[in-house]
């Protein structure tokens, strides 16, 4: 197991230098951020002093040289824009995101398992029915508008919600949060349901599926024939069974709803990260999108090792790679 | 209704007697750094025009009008005496004196890793001199009579502070101004809030505390405003103005502003400009956009008005220079280009294309207020006109390296003139392009007549306003009457939505000043 | 297996009968398949039917931008469904808008869904070395934000509807890839693949007789989701400037259009293609459900 864990994170350092990569390459084809940054009054001087002092006068492979030097030296470069270390700044942002991505999971899983379930085990009565067709609602409606209706209904309109922004932060083991007072709550409510919408639709659907599934197999029948509470089998057997697939898309979202909350962050005004990697990649500031590129992708990394090692845990027949050789 | 609104005014006014408010402010961009010297940006100047002051200041038209200075004078060509008001302090107690000034400047371009320093207004300048210490004498390299306009942008800091870093200002440790607002938090990517200075020299400020917050989504601030979250918003979309004005709870406040939406033609290139084409869509060698009676002809071609009315619902006005004519060095004879479809087939057949040609408009879609949909209709005009057009529009990032790499034929820009006089516009986008003497550094169609340079050269030496504005004005009736070196479509108007109750009188640079926004009396 | 065999059949059926009857067994699965046959329809005819040009900038008076549903232009047509900013009629622009999202949408579910429950299945088959290869590619992939991904696009190919095709295909085919992968391990381990493998199967054989057919139930749902999804991403694409060309709309981009007048009340710029496409993806979802449950061995009655 260690040694299966290992391997998996020396794989990551050579997948974190094949991003930096292609998202430096990437970068330097999109557009020349001297042309951005600069104040439209700025003369050809102006731009070259630009260029020079963030180090864009050098050739591209020489740029990233110096990045990789830096790297080493746990350097990632500063911002353009901010003149700060892009980690900080990164890191700065975090914790908004983090906060908003677990209130949208405890949203998607909390209420898409017990609705997946129960249109799953009544697939043909009325509410089931209602879930599955208010679900495509969820996935086929674009966030923004989603997220603008939700603004002109609860803040708007009721008057029940703030409209945008983050509320008032505490401290949390060292951390900003905001999501521990109720004013900030207020706040976090609709980002967070605009951002669980699409979660939720998946999660129920494809409970429902699973259940649908698993219910025909003959050790549930078997063990309905046993005469075991229906809450048993329920919750024991069939929940064991439909875990798998279903941990690998909450952890496949999960990764998703931290590295990419960047509309409803927009539209909201949240000050995490997914606003920072908009604004930035429309800035063209490569070392914020290198250094969140590395963040995020190491993120997956962690996640999808969690959850390939929580296929094992969940059904022990799964064998993890290592052992095959 | 109106009950409740003479009680919502009461409770205005009676508050404000008592203990004074807070404003809360919807921004469009992020603020990005409280240094005032890291990053010239447009929502940083605001933010520090709160805190920090400059020698020289403008006015809601860009006028200008004592600062930190309380007069200024050119002694000779080059040599400028400023005498400094006396009696102001700096937040942290101390006087404000030369000293202050001298190490401001030494400090401007300096600041390392800026990604826009204010360095281009202190080129000019050779040298800076105490004389006692309220005055400070400057002597530039050559005249220069745009001195003032462009101390107007320099934000003064405290010699104590001049030595610190850019990471100091962003913990407020730094910042130290003499404005009517001081520090008071900054969160990156969300907010700034400000606290009123009780000792300011001048109009003590209307709120205890400003909190401006960072809404970039139009649609998410409008909201805002709505929902009573924010009391007032800048920027606020033309597709919501007329349901804004209808809204008893809201008034606007608007000003036609100094930007100018225009198109650049690619004059530079002989033949095989990339995206001419022939009405098939075949490239094609020749390159009509040199001739100046064909780029007459496809301004001839917009109906302006038509535009400015539905596409940016009467929020901008027609254009046919680069700033409106209230502004130094404006000309007096150019109006805005009739709208006339038959003249501009005659010129087009007098040019020796009476079918036409194709092209393709290249455009920003996150820049300028509508840029993607006034190129949309840029389009319909000319292909009704037999001028086939595509539109390709793509995010400000993509679209200025290409422009400014020469890549496209037509190009929909926008110029806003931050030094609030005509020689900003002229020298940026008419000048040839000469990287030596800082000339035509966004002249993306490489418009080039010697007649025109000549004339802006001289008159940016001209120390006199008077003769400086005259020769400014025949510059651009040449550049734009006679040769059509860039087709002026309109000047944007900007809008600030406001709580009913507050005033602010809007600014034609686009600023959004706490300090100039009043709480109505009755 | 444990089918209990039918008594008696009437007559012997051919698979594709069979699979027609169950699946038109269903009545709502019956309104999915007419529902989705009519909107494949109109969009094929679309310049058929439509009463204007919206591609045609000749065509569009920006004198009748904005009119509401009903209203006249000056032209004296009537706008069954009113125009958007340029003009536009929105009916004809919804009909044509409709064609470039389900292409958009089908093309790119198709073309990610076979590269990456491929490139899964196999990688779940093959293990060692290539599955470490195939699904640390993965993570970078997902580690990429969509957006960068189609600003690179869009910076280095321009603009255009296949364009947008392979961003989409880019950002998805590592969800089917994961997707595929975890069902695949979990039948690789099962009883039946040893013996699979012990009877000297080939390994084509084996990936594609039993371990997809397999991966197929979890990745039909992720598929009926993600056609959807990848229409209403490349409206939000459009949202942030990166989707299509303007004189060329897709529903997305349409609603992305929309989005500023939903303040003012111009609800139908917005509203109108918001309900062809949910009643699109309604279709598209109501037909995947049953043909999962068709496909399904294991639901079979």
């Amino acid at each position: 197991m260690t040694v299966y864990v290992l391997r998996r994170l020396t794989q990551a350092l050579l997948v974190l230098f094949v991003t930096s990569g292609l998202v430096f390459g990437g970068l330097y084809l999109v557009g020349d951020p001297v042309e951005i940054l600069v104040n439209p009054q700025a003369d050809q001087e102006e731009r070259a002093r630009t260029a020079a002092a963030l180090g864009l006068d050098r050739p591209a492979l020489e740029q990233y040289g110096i990045f990789l030097k830096g790297v080493f030296t746990g350097d990632l470069g500063k911002s353009f824009v901010f003149g700060r270390p892009a980690l900080e700044v990164i890191l700065e942002r975090m914790p908004a995101t983090l906060e908003l991505a677990f209130l949208a999971m405890v949203i998607s899983v909390g209420l898409g398992i017990p609705l997946g379930l129960y249109a799953g085990l009544r697939p043909h009565s009325f509410g089931a029915k209602t879930i599955m067709a208010g679900s495509i609602l969820g996935f086929s409606l674009p966030t923004f508008w989603v997220g603008l209706l939700l603004i002109m209904v609860f803040a708007v309109q009721l008057g029940w919600l703030p409209s945008t922004g983050r509320g008032p932060t505490t401290e949390f083991l060292g951390v900003q949060v905001s999501i521990l007072t109720w004013e900030g709550l207020r706040y976090a409510l609709l980002p967070s349901l605009n951002l669980a919408l699409f979660k939720l639709s998946l999660i129920i659907r494809l409970t429902r599926a699973q259940v649908r599934e698993q219910s025909l197999l003959d050790y549930i029948r078997f063990a309905r024939a046993k005469g075991l509470q229906r809450s048993r089998v329920i919750g024991v057997h069939l929940m064991k069974n439909i875990l798998i697939p279903l941990v690998t898309v909450i952890g496949l979202e999960l990764g998703s709803v931290i590295a990419f909350a960047v509309v409803t962050e927009t539209i909201f005004a949240w000050p995490g990260m997914g606003k920072l990697v908009i604004d930035s990649i429309f800035q063209l500031d490569r070392p914020i999108v290198v250094a969140y590129l590395l963040v995020t992708v190491f993120l997956f990394i962690l996640i999808n090792l969690a959850v390939d090692l929580l296929y094992s845990a969940l059904d022990p027949r799964v064998r993890l790679t290592e052992h095959k050789g | 209704m109106s009950v409740h609104r003479l009680v919502a005014v009461l409770l205005v006014a009676f508050a404000t007697q008592a203990h004074p408010l807070d404003l809360d402010i919807g921004l469009s961009t992020p603020v990005t750094t409280m240094d005032p010297h890291f990053h010239n940006l447009s929502p940083n100047n605001s933010i520090a025009k709160h805190i920090f002051e400059t020698l020289v200041s403008q006015d809601d038209q860009q006028a200008l009008k004592p600062g930190l200075a309380e007069s200024w004078k050119a002694l000779d060509d080059t040599t400028w005496e400023i005498k400094l008001r006396r009696n102001v302090r700096w937040h942290d107690g101390s006087p404000f004196t030369a000293e202050d000034v001298l190490a401001t400047l030494k400090r401007i371009p300096n600041v390392p890793n800026s990604p826009a320093s204010f360095a281009i207004y202190t080129r000019p300048i050779a040298d800076a001199k105490a004389k006692d210490a309220h005055t400070v004498v400057l002597t530039t390299r050559a005249p220069h009579p745009l001195l003032p306009n462009d101390l107007a942008t320099l934000h003064v800091i405290s010699a104590k502070t001049a030595g610190m870093a850019t990471p100091d200002y962003n913990s407020g440790k730094a910042v130290n101004g003499t404005g009517p607002y001081k520090f008071g938090e900054y969160v990156s990517g969300d907010r700034v809030v400000l606290v009123a200075n009780d000792k300011y020299y001048g109009p003590k400020p209307a709120f205890a505390k400003v909190r401006f917050r960072m809404i970039t989504n139009s649609a998410a601030r409008v909201a805002a405003l709505l929902a009573g979250d924010v009391q007032m918003i800048e920027a606020v979309p033309t597709a919501d103005i007329a349901m804004l004005k209808k809204d008893a709870r809201v008034s606007l406040a608007s000003t036609v502003s100094n930007r100018v939406i225009y198109l650049h033609m690619d004059s530079g290139r002989e033949r095989n400009s990339p995206f001419v084409t022939d009405t098939a869509g075949k490239a094609m060698e020749a390159n009509p956009l040199r001739d100046p009676r064909v780029r007459k002809a496809l301004s001839m071609m917009i109906d302006r008005n038509t535009i400015v009315s539905r596409i940016m619902e009467g929020e901008a006005r027609p254009a046919g220079q680069f700033l409106p004519e209230t502004f130094h060095g404006t000309s007096k004879r150019l109006a805005a280009e009739k709208y006339d479809p038959e003249g501009a087939k005659q010129l087009l057949a007098a040019a020796g294309y009476p079918n036409g040609f194709g092209l393709t408009l290249h455009t920003p879609n996150n820049r300028y207020i509508n840029d993607e949909k006034i190129s949309q209709a840029v389009a319909q005009f000319l292909t009704r006109g037999g001028i086939p057009t595509k539109v390709d529009a793509m995010p400000s990032a993509v679209f200025f390296s290409r422009g400014s790499k020469l890549e496209f034929s037509f190009l929909l820009a926008g110029w806003g003139a931050g030094t609030g006089e005509n020689s900003s516009p002229l020298r940026s986008l008419v000048a040839s392009f000469d990287p030596k003497l800082g000339f035509g550094a966004a002249n993306r169609g490489r418009f080039s007549d010697a007649g025109v340079d000549a004339m802006i050269h001289t008159a940016l030496e001209t120390i006199d306003d008077t003769k400086r504005g005259l020769m400014l004005a025949a510059a651009t009736d040449k550049a734009i009457g006679e040769l059509t070196g860039v087709i002026p479509m309109h000047y944007e108007v900007s809008t600030w939505g406001l709580k009913k109750g507050l005033a602010y009188k809007a600014r034609v640079d686009q600023y959004t000043l706490a300090h100039e926004v009043t709480v109505a009396k009755k | 297996m444990s089918a209990v065999l039918p008594a008696a059949l009437p007559a012997p059926q051919t698979p594709l009968q069979r699979f027609l009857e169950e699946f038109f067994d269903s009545r709502i699965a019956t309104l999915g398949f007419v529902l989705l046959a009519a909107v494949v329809l109109v969009a094929l005819v679309a310049p058929l039917i439509a009463p204007q040009n919206p591609y045609d900038l000749a065509k569009l008076d920006l004198m009748d931008s904005r009119l509401a549903p009903g209203e006249k232009g000056i032209g004296g047509a009537t706008y069954l469904l009113g125009t958007d900013g340029q003009g536009r009629d929105m009916l004809s622009a919804i009909l044509y808008g409709l064609r470039v999202s389900l292409y958009v949408g089908v093309v790119s579910g198709i073309i990610a869904l076979t590269l990456g429950a491929l490139t899964g299945v196999c990688a779940a088959y093959a293990g060692g070395r290539i599955e470490q290869f195939v699904m640390r590619v993965v993570d970078i992939q997902l580690g990429f934000p969509t957006i960068l991904v189609a600003l690179i696009l869009l910076a280095v190919l321009g603009k255009g509807v296949d364009k947008i095709i392979i961003a989409l295909v880019c950002v998805q085919w590592a969800y089917y890839a994961r997707t595929a992968r975890s069902a695949a391990l979990v039948e690789r381990s099962k009883e039946y693949m040893e013996a699979a493998r012990g009877l000297g199967l080939s390994g084509t054989r084996i990936v594609l007789r039993h371990l997809l057919p397999n991966a197929l139930p979890p990745l039909i749902v992720v598929a009926t989701v993600q056609v959807a999804h990848a229409i209403a991403l490349e409206a939000t694409l459009s949202f942030l400037g990166l989707g299509l060309p303007p004189t060329e709309p897709s529903l997305g981009l349409l609603i992305a259009n929309g989005y500023e007048y939903l303040m003012s009340g111009k609800y139908w710029i917005s509203f109108y293609p918001g309900v062809a496409l949910l009643v699109t993806i309604l279709a598209i979802n109501l037909v995947g459900d049953q043909l999962r449950d068709v496909l399904n061995p294991r639901l079979a009655k």
